[in-house]
């Protein structure tokens, strides 16, 4: 039945028992059209997009849109607007990309996904390392040597440390001697005395006449400087005896307690532009020679 | 059924009838007449046009008026904002806000009445809409005329006009955006950006929906002041206020009799038949009333015509038509409340805006490692430096730390920070001390840049901390 409505009348629907009418309170128009509006919206999108789920699949909805489709055209999208820069990383050398603050600024900024997926699971998201266990990249004592190329060196080939154990042949009291003069030099107390120990025992092969590990980069061996402050595997005398008496990187199955310290080769996984870019991030911890 | 039901029945339909609301059932075509505050309502109107000139004024080489999205800079005259400024948008709001609320509590909705877009434009529409189809009985008739060229052609005529101001005000609206004089030569020959179309087609869009359709459904449903007028204003709130005293009861006067039991009102509704938004003012402030005064003029014009004094319909506050007298401004608590917060944002504002640092500076401690122990035994702490230079040349500045007597600065680039002026590039600072240097674990020092080119003499400062080992 029609809707009625007259003047100063509440309206109705028209029907009427017993003298009671039935009233209508219908939703605001614009309500309505918003209704209207909103499930012509819903098949418009299910036409479109992926909608419906079927048993085995879904449909696909005629544009074809998938949300993987979107995040790599946001990916291109991203490394064309990187691509510029990168070819720029790839030409310049070291020393030109510490020098210009844009391309440092980029490669530092860059190389933090890079340095988290390949670096931060030993060295820390900061470089700082793990005492005793990974060497903090941060600090300005390099085994192998800080500056730009000797860093991106490390990173490709990747490093070995490498120390013979002494328990077979030094007695307890020499390694016990010993242990004393590296404590003491690393605070600048040695003595004339200990260092000659240090000399007879055969440690300056590596580690330098003078301890301070001069022998560093001319032999490759990345032998450490015993007269700085910064420690590889610990400061205690508990520590320094283990290092001395079980060495690094001594086969594990004959010399159970010796130190492991051998950092992978990233020649393989990553890009040149890459370790580039890294070398830039590690220098910039605050060490960088 | 009893008389008695019939009755109670009945009163139930008129209690229905009372409450039923205006949910945009009909359309409202109210009556346009000239009078007092019809003028006002043109004054306010007219600001509006300054909307649609602004734009077009430049200001050294730049729109006068620009918010420049994609830069993160807007432009007021000379003035440039930063995204770092943008604490003073908080007070820019604090102040609308409270602006609303003493204006609210002094007077009502003057802002509805007489500044509002969405009544300002719904006005513009349908005086264009009176002058094309006629005054409202004409209007109605035409609504439910059958179809017919001159019905045709009058419709369209309307309607192409109100598309037209709609897409005035949307490619005007986005002109603030944008260079507005290149954004008109992108619209003409139809080489705007996607963005550009966006703005200015939901701006043409709604503009149409809501000035040419929606109108006073906007303010009963979509906008939230009418909801929360109620609790701005009070009893000496001044509101377009029927004098329920004098006028009642109401009722049609009759040529020659002089009935002195009946109130002044004669109960035209003409005061309805004006109303943009279709209230009866007789039934007291209510959510569509969006005090524009237009049924007082009505209501001053048949008062003449009666002979009985204007002012049936005025503006009164409670306290008036109760017969008290309204206390001054200046005793109002919330008058008085208002009034500290709105000069506290505004002096706010004008600080920041005469105010506004030449260079923003911020300094980032390295969170890991907090410190690093260094070869010689110093301890060193990295700091990320974001300087941005707001002036339009190139800055040069030396950095001092001031706090640890002694420590070591290292930067990047030299002893010298360049700061161009577009652009930032953070950079790391290095500051290294002695364990010895250190009394505590936590440091507090002081960054400072000093200007060496400027003339200005620029010194900004800014606070930082050093961290060492446990003491």
């Amino acid at each position: 039945m029609a809707k009625q409505n007259k003047p100063k009348q509440v309206p109705d629907t028209g029907y009427e028992w017993d003298g009671i009418r039935e009233l209508t309170n219908p939703p605001p128009r614009w309500w309505m059209i918003s209704f209207h509006a909103s499930w012509i919206f819903c098949i418009i999108y299910f036409v479109l997009y992926p909608a419906i789920p079927l048993v085995n699949d879904y449909t696909k909805g005629i544009l074809g849109w998938t949300q993987i489709k979107e995040f790599k055209e946001a990916v291109a999208e991203n490394d064309a607007i990187k691509a510029p820069y990168l070819k720029k990383v790839a030409e310049m050398d070291g020393q030109a990309l510490m020098a210009d603050a844009g391309m440092r600024n980029f490669a530092d900024s860059s190389a933090k996904a890079i340095f988290g997926d390949s670096c931060a699971g030993c060295h820390g998201t900061g470089g700082e390392g793990a005492p005793g266990l990974f060497p903090n990249l941060s600090d300005d004592a390099w085994l192998f040597g800080g500056d730009f190329d000797t860093i991106v060196e490390s990173i490709t080939d990747g490093r070995e440390g490498s120390m013979p154990a002494h328990i077979d042949t030094i007695d307890e009291a020499g390694i016990n001697k010993l242990a004393d003069f590296v404590i003491a030099a690393a605070q600048g107390k040695a003595t004339p005395e200990g260092l000659a120990h240090f000399n007879a025992s055969g440690c300056a092969d590596c580690h330098g006449e003078d301890a301070a590990g001069g022998a560093i980069n001319d032999l490759g061996s990345g032998a450490a400087n015993l007269t700085d402050a910064i420690w590889r595997f610990g400061s205690s005398k508990e520590e320094v005896l283990r290092t001395i008496r079980y060495g690094v990187n001594e086969d594990p199955d004959e010399v159970p307690n010796t130190r492991i310290a051998i950092m992978p080769a990233f020649g393989e996984k990553l890009s040149p532009e890459a370790i580039k870019m890294l070398a830039v991030k590690v220098h910039q911890f605050g060490g960088g020679k | 059924m009893s008389e008695q039901d019939q009755k109670e029945i009945e009163a139930l339909y008129t209690d229905a009838h009372h409450w039923n609301i205006n949910a945009g059932e009909e359309t409202i075509h109210a009556k346009r007449m000239p009078g007092r505050f019809r003028t006002y309502k043109w004054y306010a109107a007219s600001l509006w046009l300054s909307f649609f000139i602004l734009p077009y004024f430049r200001s050294e080489d730049h729109q006068a008026i620009l918010f420049d999205i994609p830069h993160r800079q807007f432009h007021l005259g000379s003035l440039t904002i930063w995204p770092q400024d943008v604490w003073m948008l908080s007070l820019v709001l604090i102040l609308l806000a409270i602006t609303l609320f003493a204006v609210t509590a002094v007077a009502g909705r003057v802002w509805c009445g007489y500044f509002c877009f969405q009544t300002i434009w719904t006005d513009w529409f349908t005086w264009l809409e009176d002058k094309i189809e006629g005054n409202p009985i004409q209007r109605r008739k035409l609504d439910t005329a059958a179809w017919t060229v001159k019905k045709l052609s009058k419709k369209l005529l309307k309607h192409l006009l109100w598309i037209l101001i709609s897409i005035l005000t949307g490619v005007t609206f986005t002109a603030y955006f944008t260079d507005a004089y290149q954004l008109w030569i992108d619209v003409v020959t139809l080489q705007a950006p996607l963005i550009a179309w966006v703005t200015i087609g939901s701006l043409i869009f709604f503009t149409y929906v809501f000035a040419g359709f929606m109108r006073e459904q906007v303010c009963f449903w979509l906008c939230p002041y009418a909801r929360i007028q109620s609790v701005m204003v009070d009893k000496d709130t001044e509101l377009p206020t029927y004098d329920l005293a004098r006028g009642e009861p109401r009722g049609k006067v009759k040529r020659g009799s002089d009935d002195n039991k009946k109130g002044d009102c004669i109960d035209c509704r003409l005061c309805v038949g004006v109303c943009p938004t279709g209230v009866d003012i007789r039934e007291g402030m209510q959510e569509g009333c969006i005090t524009c005064g237009m049924c007082i003029d009505a209501c001053d014009s048949i008062m003449d015509k009666v002979n009985r004094p204007r002012g049936l319909i005025r503006y009164a506050s409670r306290k008036e038509l109760s017969g008290e007298t309204l206390p001054p401004l200046y005793k109002r608590p919330r008058v008085i409340t208002y009034s500290v917060v709105l000069l506290l944002s505004l002096a706010g504002i004008i600080y920041g805006l005469t105010h506004i640092p030449p260079v923003e500076l911020s300094v980032v401690h390295e969170r890991q490692p907090l410190f690093t122990l260094m070869s010689n035994g110093s301890i060193q702490n990295r700091y990320t430096i974001k300087a941005v230079n707001k002036t339009p040349q190139q800055l040069t500045f030396k950095l001092v730390v001031t706090g640890l007597d002694g420590v070591n600065i290292k930067m990047p680039d030299g002893d010298i920070i360049t700061l161009q002026p577009e652009g930032i590039i953070p950079f790391h600072v290095f500051l290294r001390a002695t364990p010895a240097q250190l009394k505590k674990k936590k440091t507090k020092i002081r960054f400072i840049l000093e200007s060496i080119n400027s003339t200005d003499n620029i010194k900004i400062k800014k606070k930082s901390v050093f961290i060492g080992p446990k003491k």
